[in-house]
């Protein structure tokens, strides 16, 4: 009975191991810019500055800007 | 193989963003808007005769498709960009598990990327703010997030280099007092900006702010546990998962 108790369980969390840099550079160039200019365009396109002209992007994305926490106008 | 793991993860997490994106539309909904529409009943009150231009977008679709297109592409950004953090982070900075290290990533990214920049320009509603002044706001703003975000890094890169040293609870200690030192620094040097009509009413103003506040905690929280998850059952397939189906499966018939 002890000794069953005693044996622990084998659950032991298996810790990952690390990924190379060199793998996850071009992912994280390509898409770290890609998700980059997703922000911009619900962040500051049509504010501050401006890509695109008018005010479409600016009004349509308007109340998740000012709840996002970015200045809006 | 490396690859596609690093593949696999940024998939993940933008799939996790786009979940924790709909949990902060909710809340942003319910807890926000309210209070969107109550700073937009004071600028209309306050509004000279001139400023009558003609509606561009509705109200109703700001406030619910716009609000949704908004909120949802932040959760997905976000959610690709701590993926990609992840995958350098994963091993990197101690111990962890998957599903430990994400929540650790998470709660570090919404005090980096939210927290630290709020407490200093925090988010304003609609009627607070000089539309003249917005490029220096927006500035700034993306400024103290950029700034925010590159000092955590060092702060983690600080702490793992003061680790061996210092053991692993001073170092985390060491690294986190140097990064609010800076930061503090940085607050202290930066402008002020205060753009908050004289008669905007207080209670507005303040659960705006708390609304917004709460979105993020929710958008960061169900984004770690939501991740977590996910790469937890890639990186460590099922482990014991085996034995509670067996067990479940013998259990069952009785």
């Amino acid at each position: 009975m002890a000794q069953h108790v005693a044996q622990p369980p084998a659950t032991t969390p298996a810790l990952p191991a690390t990924l190379p840099l060199k793998a996850i550079a071009p992912w994280a160039l390509f898409f770290g810019i890609l998700m980059l200019v997703l922000l911009y365009f619900v962040g500051a396109e049509q504010g501050a500055t401006a890509v695109l002209s008018g005010e479409g992007v600016h009004e349509w994305v308007h109340d998740a800007r000012h709840l996002l926490g970015f200045p809006c106008h | 193989m490396n690859s596609a793991t690093v593949r696999n993860l940024l998939v993940r997490g933008m799939l996790a963003g786009l979940g924790a994106g709909v949990l902060a539309l909710i809340a942003a909904y319910f807890l926000g808007e309210p209070n969107v529409d109550r700073a937009i009943g004071f600028e209309e009150a306050h509004a000279h005769a001139h400023d009558h231009e003609v509606e561009l977008v509705s109200r109703g679709l700001q406030s619910t498709a716009g609000l949704a297109t908004g909120v949802l592409i932040y959760g997905i950004a976000f959610g690709g960009i701590a993926a990609l953090a992840y995958c350098v982070a994963l091993g990197r900075v101690g111990r962890f598990t998957p599903r430990a290290t994400a929540l650790l990533l998470s709660g570090c990214a919404l005090l980096a990327v939210y927290v630290v920049p709020f407490l200093k320009y925090p988010a304003n509603p609609p009627a607070v703010g000089d539309g003249d002044t917005i490029g220096k706001r927006t500035a700034l703003y993306f400024l103290m997030m950029v700034l925010s975000v590159l000092l955590a890094i060092a702060a983690t890169i600080l702490g793992k280099r003061l680790a061996p040293r210092l053991g692993t609870w001073y170092a985390t200690v060491a690294a986190v007092a140097a990064f609010a030192v800076v930061i503090g620094v940085a607050y202290a040097f930066l402008p002020v900006v205060n753009e908050v009509p004289a008669d905007f009413p207080a209670t507005v103003l303040w659960r705006f702010r708390l609304s917004a506040l709460a979105m993020q905690l929710i958008l960061w929280g169900g984004f770690g546990l939501l991740f977590g998850e996910l790469a937890e059952r890639l990186l460590n397939p099922r482990p014991a998962k085996d034995e509670e189906s067996r067990t479940v499966a013998t259990a069952a018939p009785n």
